[in-house]
């Protein structure tokens, strides 16, 4: 069609992003910015311990306390909440037991946030501690007090095996077989916006949420269940978000209960955490130990791999579950890997909930498998960029655990960013102190199965056009400052043939916008922007019948570019957009359209196969350079180099800003960032505490310490996404910190298995150089884990069809044919 | 606990405010003045989002009290544009992608206008040193620079205050 012909106006083009205005000027709105009449405020009292049942909560002193409207406990909310259906396992305010130092316990709703501040002290809770678990191999040892009554057993929260391929058999004929263990430390996201959120009960009785939330819709249904309201009372919009990276994807208590104290007192009722309580609400990276075990040929391909991940999990389930998936099941992506064993361990702390941060448990196994490769390159005397040239997966596959490939750029990333950074003239050749090293990674565009099983449309699209020209896009999507907003307003334009400022974005309102599912898993320029490009397809065929007919021409004729629509071949014959859709209106009525949309069915059959597939996977390679002081330790990162396989990029400035930022978040984790915790001595309860809930004490890199970034765009066009853009959100960090462990055994010769890397390690490692000692650091062993009975399943190139075998016995049958469930 | 009674210049008008004297100038702004352009990430003044000019210096506005403003004069992020003109330094973030989700952007901006105040041509290293108390988790900063780089530009090319 005449359409797809045309050159690109919008996509490509370095615009300026649609909100920009707002943002240089302080009129973007967040959640905090707002305020209502005759607004009350709320503040939370939080447990001062990890682990305790709750003997009594006496808050006479606090209701008395002038100014103070209204005071909540647990008592108030009896219906738990999870994001997902496996964990319902929380609730606003903790009924009878707390979980972790900062779990909620009361809400104060007072006139004012010192009144009810002050009213929080007159809250007299009596306690009972009890035993507090440290990390998933205490939880593994201490079955008993269970955190949690739900989950497999003892402390475990949930486990889970596949084995796609006989893997033993496959390490067993390998060249090689390389053990190695990694540990990849906890992070927090720390988007400079404090969570924040305001409930009201407007003119026509129904509930609103305004609040800093990535997902509005799995808030709006959560908000229904827990409030025993109809949903369709309930209306909840995403203020855009300061920043989310995943930590406002998961419900947070306080929208709850603002929101019943709404309905309660008839006034609205707003709450901003402090920093404090961001740190302490986390859902951020989980710990992760991990154990591979990868099979090679003596040329340096992957036979088997056997991954086992060891997950602390913290207090709650949250996303948990799917975060466990993620820690093994993308590791087949990026390179052909035959056979694929993997085993997973979600174990509860008394810590903050993990849940998804930016790369949601991928950045953990891939930390591991990349460096693992360096190893695996080095032993075999084989480059490590070409080693990985050799075994980059083809387009069109299907991995070992059914998941299907659709464009890959990463051959592409990978020489782009070994010509860029001069790698091959470096490598193992600087001198001492200096080192490079590279790694890649691969990402999911979306989540191919919604967070609870349905099957609607994962992205609705709703367009509205009338006489005056104007065009106005709805739709569920979030934007937390990557550009949703723009990537819609984006798509809309190109289709229709008119400049994105001609667009009005209506987004994250469960009100009036149809449902996305919201800004997590990469999803939104692939679902979103599918649904928009379908929407805005409908309502251009009907615009171009009429204008066709009013210019005497066929509607295949019809060019709609640049606000004109006008006759392929006589551009004189042409009106103006406004007056097309005019015509369109008088022809067709009011003019509006919809577009959904919904991902491909996974290709695998089993039990477990809805997580890892989606529309389709960025790929991307990172070189990182280093400079590490012998004497100090210190890593200073001169200069990386990264390219991002992105399909199209919709918008080059906004695309490189993702890539960028991604490579600092990355290198904040791969350097620095820790959300760790330590005890307190026994006569302090041997409480499990924060080591820094605070930004000056949670180490990020300032503008000081920002390395030069080359970031480079791979643009190979996916047909499954719109106009071929994938995302490009999550997936550039993934490879930045094993890049940068590479990096530093290549300047220094001392391999850190573990994440972050910090001086102490280097000097550690420094010190086993100079005794001879193999110079690791990193964990020493990998406790053992009662994982269940793997689920098998035979990988695409060995026949079956996606389906798990019936029987245990039939995996080592050696007839593949035979050995498929149908 | 009494009000005190305070006199503010911000952005060029004049205010009176009646205030409990613990109040921060971010808490008189926001609250008292609606001002909410100026950003909050800690109050503890460790991010740098709540930056302001104070007589034309930047100042964490959460760990300035609200009384030690009496009669000076404030600039936030709702005084720096010249009515529906952007300053260049506006412009620029725009243009190369300095502001993503736009939270730390005010603080940044006023940072960076009180270096191109002072210094019209900073090179790199200046400009990350100036911004060094203004923390980022979108950008990796890059983008910062490049904008304040071009927004320095901009400026000289248009005059001083970057007008036409």
């Amino acid at each position: 069609m005449e359409r797809n012909r045309k050159k690109l106006a919008v996509i490509g083009q370095p615009l300026r992003r649609v909100d920009a205005r707002a943002r240089v000027v302080g009129q973007q709105r967040y959640a905090d910015d707002l305020s209502l009449p005759r607004m009350l405020h709320c503040k939370l009292l939080r447990s001062p311990h990890p682990h305790a049942l709750i003997e009594s909560i006496d808050t006479s002193r606090a209701r008395a306390h002038p100014g103070v409207h209204l005071v909540l406990t647990g008592g108030d909310f009896p219906i738990p909440y999870g994001p997902m259906p496996v964990s319902q396992d929380e609730y606003p305010l903790a009924p009878e037991r707390v979980r972790y130092i900062g779990d909620p316990v009361a809400a104060v709703i007072a006139k004012d946030e010192l009144t009810a501040m002050q009213a929080l002290e007159l809250i007299e809770v009596a306690y009972r501690a009890l035993p507090t678990i440290a990390s998933p191999e205490e939880g593994l040892s201490t079955p008993e007090p269970r955190i949690h009554g739900h989950g497999e057993q003892g402390n475990i929260h949930r486990m889970h095996a596949y084995e796609f391929g006989d893997v033993e058999e496959a390490l067993a004929g390998s060249d090689h077989v390389f053990e190695d263990l990694f540990f990849y430390e906890g992070s927090t996201h720390m988007a400079i916006e404090e969570h924040a959120a305001l409930a009201a009960v407007e003119g026509d009785g129904k509930l609103t949420l305004w609040s800093s939330a990535q997902c509005p819709h799995y808030l709006h249904r959560a908000l229904a269940k827990v409030l025993q309201r109809p949903a369709s009372q309930i209306r909840v919009v995403a203020c855009a978000n300061g920043g989310g990276f995943g930590g406002k994807v998961d419900f947070a208590n306080h929208e709850f209960v603002v929101c019943k104290a709404a309905l309660m007192l008839g006034r609205p009722v707003k709450i901003c955490l402090t920093r404090q309580e961001v740190f302490y609400l986390h859902r951020g990276r989980h710990p992760v130990l991990m154990k591979f075990r990868t099979g090679v040929t003596k040329e340096g391909k992957l036979t088997g791999m056997h991954l086992q991940t060891l997950v602390d999990g913290g207090g709650y389930g949250g996303y948990g579950a799917a975060s466990l998936f993620y820690t093994n099941v993308l590791q087949p992506v990026s390179y052909e890997l035959p056979r694929y064993k993997f085993e997973g361990c979600r174990v509860f702390t008394n810590k903050p909930a993990c849940g998804p941060k930016r790369g949601h448990g991928t950045p953990q196994p891939r930390f591991g498998q990349e460096v693992q490769l360096d190893k695996i390159a080095e032993r075999l005397g084989l480059d490590p960029a070409a080693m990985r040239l050799g075994m980059v997966n083809k387009p069109d596959s299907l991995t070992a655990n059914w998941l299907r490939i659709g464009t890959i750029g990463l051959e592409a990333c990978i020489r782009q960013v070994i010509h860029r950074s001069a790698f091959k003239e470096k490598h193992r050749k600087l001198p001492l102190g200096r080192g490079v090293g590279i790694a890649c990674g691969a990402y999911m565009s979306g989540a191919g199965v919604a967070v609870y099983w349905n099957k609607m449309p994962h992205s609705g699209v709703q367009l509205l056009l009338d006489r005056s020209g104007q065009v106005t896009v709805f739709c569920g999507a979030t934007e937390i400052g990557q550009g949703s907003d723009n990537v819609l307003a984006a798509l809309v334009s190109e289709v229709l043939g008119i400049h994105p400022n001609d667009v009005r974005c209506v987004t994250g309102d469960t009100g009036i916008t149809p449902i996305d599912l919201g800004s997590y898993s990469s999803r939104v320029t692939v679902m979103m922007g599918n649904a928009a490009v379908q929407a805005a397809g409908r309502l251009r065929d009907l615009i171009a019948d009429a204008a066709a007919e009013q210019l005497g021409i066929s509607p295949d004729a019809v060019v709609m570019w640049q606000g004109q629509v006008f006759a392929t071949h006589d551009p004189d014959k042409a009106m103006s957009f406004a007056e097309a859709v005019a015509f369109a209106e008088a022809k067709h009525g009011t003019l509006g359209s919809v577009g959904s949309y919904a991902p491909p069915r996974p290709p695998g059959k089993f039990k477990g196969a809805g997580v890892g597939p989606s529309p389709a996977y960025s790929f991307s390679a990172c070189v990182v350079e280093v400079d590490v002081d012998p004497d100090t330790g210190w890593i200073t990162v001169p200069k990386v180099w990264i390219a991002h396989d992105i399909g199209r990029a919709i918008n080059p400035v906004l695309a490189r800003g993702q890539v960028i930022g991604s490579v600092y978040m990355g290198l904040g984790e791969a350097l620095m960032e820790a959300q760790a915790f330590r005890r307190l001595p026994p006569e302090l309860s041997g409480a499990l505490v924060h080591r820094t809930p605070s930004m000056l004490e949670y180490k990020t890199l300032t503008a000081l310490d920002m390395p030069e970034v080359d970031a480079i765009l791979v643009e190979d066009p996916d047909p499954n996404c719109p106009f071929g853009a994938k995302e490009v959100g999550q997936g550039p960090l993934l490879p930045v910190m094993p890049a940068l462990a590479n990096a530093v055994y290549d300047a220094v010769g001392v391999r850190v298995d573990e994440i972050p890397i910090t001086p102490d390690k280097i000097l550690a490692g420094l010190e086993k150089k100079a005794k001879g000692e193999t110079p690791r650091v990193g964990p020493e062993s990998f406790p053992a884990v009662p994982y269940p009975e793997p689920i098998f399943v035979l990988p695409p190139a060995e026949g079956g069809d996606g389906a798990a075998s019936k029987q245990p016995g039939e995996r080592r049958e050696k007839k593949p044919a035979g050995a498929a469930a149908t | 606990m009494s009000n005190v009674h305070l006199r503010l210049r911000v952005n060029g008008e004049e205010h009176e405010v009646s205030l409990a004297a613990h109040k921060s100038l971010l808490e008189v702004l926001r609250e008292d003045l609606v001002l909410t352009g100026t950003k909050h990430g800690c109050e503890l003044g460790e991010c740098g989002a709540c930056n302001v000019l104070l007589d034309g210096e930047p100042v964490l506005s959460c760990v300035v009290l609200a009384v030690e403003c009496e009669g000076r004069s404030v600039q936030t992020i709702e005084g720096l544009a010249d009515g529906p003109r952007l300053h260049p330094l506006q412009e620029a973030f725009a243009d190369l992608g300095g502001a993503q989700c736009g939270y730390c952007t005010p603080g940044v901006l006023m940072t960076a206008k009180a270096l191109l105040d002072k210094e019209p041509h900073p090179g790199r290293e200046r400009i990350k040193e100036a911004l060094s108390g203004n923390l980022c988790r979108c950008t990796g900063y890059q983008q910062i620079f490049e904008s304040v780089e071009e927004g320095a530009r901009r400026m000289c090319a248009g005059g001083r205050d970057g007008k036409k």
